[in-house]
């Protein structure tokens, strides 16, 4: 692909991104928001960072192939109980990648 | 600079995360200005590594467009989150911070905004977490640049990638729908993984959310009230 095409992609989606990010704060009272709406946002963030977390755990290579000796899903676990706990990011993160860590050192 | 503050716990969550982002595109033979200006231009990692993924296995250019600003499609819903708290500011304000806008800033500010707690400098509560997410961002993906390929691959550093959105998940997790649109949203997300264009996320979102609406209906309903309580009261 070409230096032009390649930044012209990026620039394209960066545009776009920045319209999404914008739309609602610029439009605001324009474009009405239904109670619906405002109700179903409540639950975007638990839903999208479930829907990012859990095929990233329980797929290591990306793809979607389960893999039965996968040490991902008990660090995650445990991480997951750090952070119910402590709700603390750096704890999780330590948690989480220690157990790794461990368990790949094991040879698990 | 409360906002500041806020955010500094999530720094080592997403360090990693950006210094991947470095090193990944690099790897694919990127120079430093191009990655450099990609991440500019995005200010979304999710997007920058499917692009870059994309990128690498040959996949036309509009194809990438239109994966890319897919998996950005919450940030419209972020948008209507925020914009009763940000849309009276001048654009001066709104368009630099709207570009700042990321998952994690979100999530720090939501609850705290419509709760009303921070009172009439909210706005700089938010702007303090997009600003010092937004620095930190570039910086390590910068640093990413030029650690390049030494990072090595044995250290699993992939992984704290889910680890800091499982951290971000977790305590925003305070009731039965918001469980129900975790739970929801994550199962179609691994039995969707091999849905084209990535759609899996977006079909898990929507998921998510319709099932934390449905479980909030229920819940509210007179006759179940107490019904719910009850069933609360057993949960382990």
């Amino acid at each position: 692909m070409s230096d032009w095409s390649l930044w012209g992609m990026f620039v394209v989606i960066g545009l776009g991104t920045f319209a999404m990010r914008l739309s609602f704060v610029e439009l605001y009272g324009r474009l009405r928001i239904p109670p619906l709406l405002s109700r179903a946002l409540m639950y975007v963030p638990a839903s999208v960072l479930a829907a990012l977390v859990l095929p990233a755990v329980v797929y290591p290579n990306g793809h979607g192939e389960f893999v039965l000796a996968n040490p991902q899903i008990p660090a995650a676990i445990i991480a997951a109980w750090v952070a119910w706990r402590t709700r603390n990011t750096v704890l999780t993160l330590a948690a989480g990648m220690g157990v790794l860590w461990l368990l790949k050192y094991a040879g698990l | 600079m409360g906002g500041v503050r806020a955010l500094l716990p999530l720094i080592p969550g997403v360090i990693p995360f950006g210094l991947l982002t470095g090193v990944m595109a690099i790897n694919m033979g990127m120079s430093p200005g191009t990655t450099m200006g990609m991440t500019l231009l995005f200010y979304s990692g999710s997007a920058q590594m499917v692009a870059l993924q994309l990128l690498h296995n040959g996949v036309l250019p509009m194809a990438i467009v239109v994966t890319a600003l897919v998996i950005n499609l919450r940030f419209i819903m972020y948008s209507a989150s925020l914009a009763p708290h940000l849309h009276a500011l001048p654009r001066r304000w709104t368009w630099p911070v709207s570009y700042m806008l990321s998952d994690q800033s979100y999530a720090l500010c939501t609850l705290k905004l419509s709760s009303g707690e921070l009172g009439r400098f909210a706005h700089h509560y938010y702007a303090g977490t997009a600003v010092s997410m937004w620095l930190c961002w570039q910086v390590s993906v910068l640093a990413g640049v030029y650690v390049g390929a030494s990072i090595p691959e044995t250290w699993s550093l992939g992984f704290a990638i889910p680890l800091s959105f499982l951290a971000l998940l977790v305590p925003g997790i305070r009731n039965a729908a918001s469980l129900g649109a975790a739970v929801v949203g994550g199962a179609i997300a691994v039995l969707a993984v091999n849905m084209p264009y990535n759609l899996g996320l977006v079909t898990a979102s929507i998921g998510g959310v319709v099932a934390g609406l449905l479980i909030e209906s229920a819940r509210k309903s007179p006759l179940t009230t107490t019904l719910a309580r009850d069933i609360e009261g057993e949960a382990p």
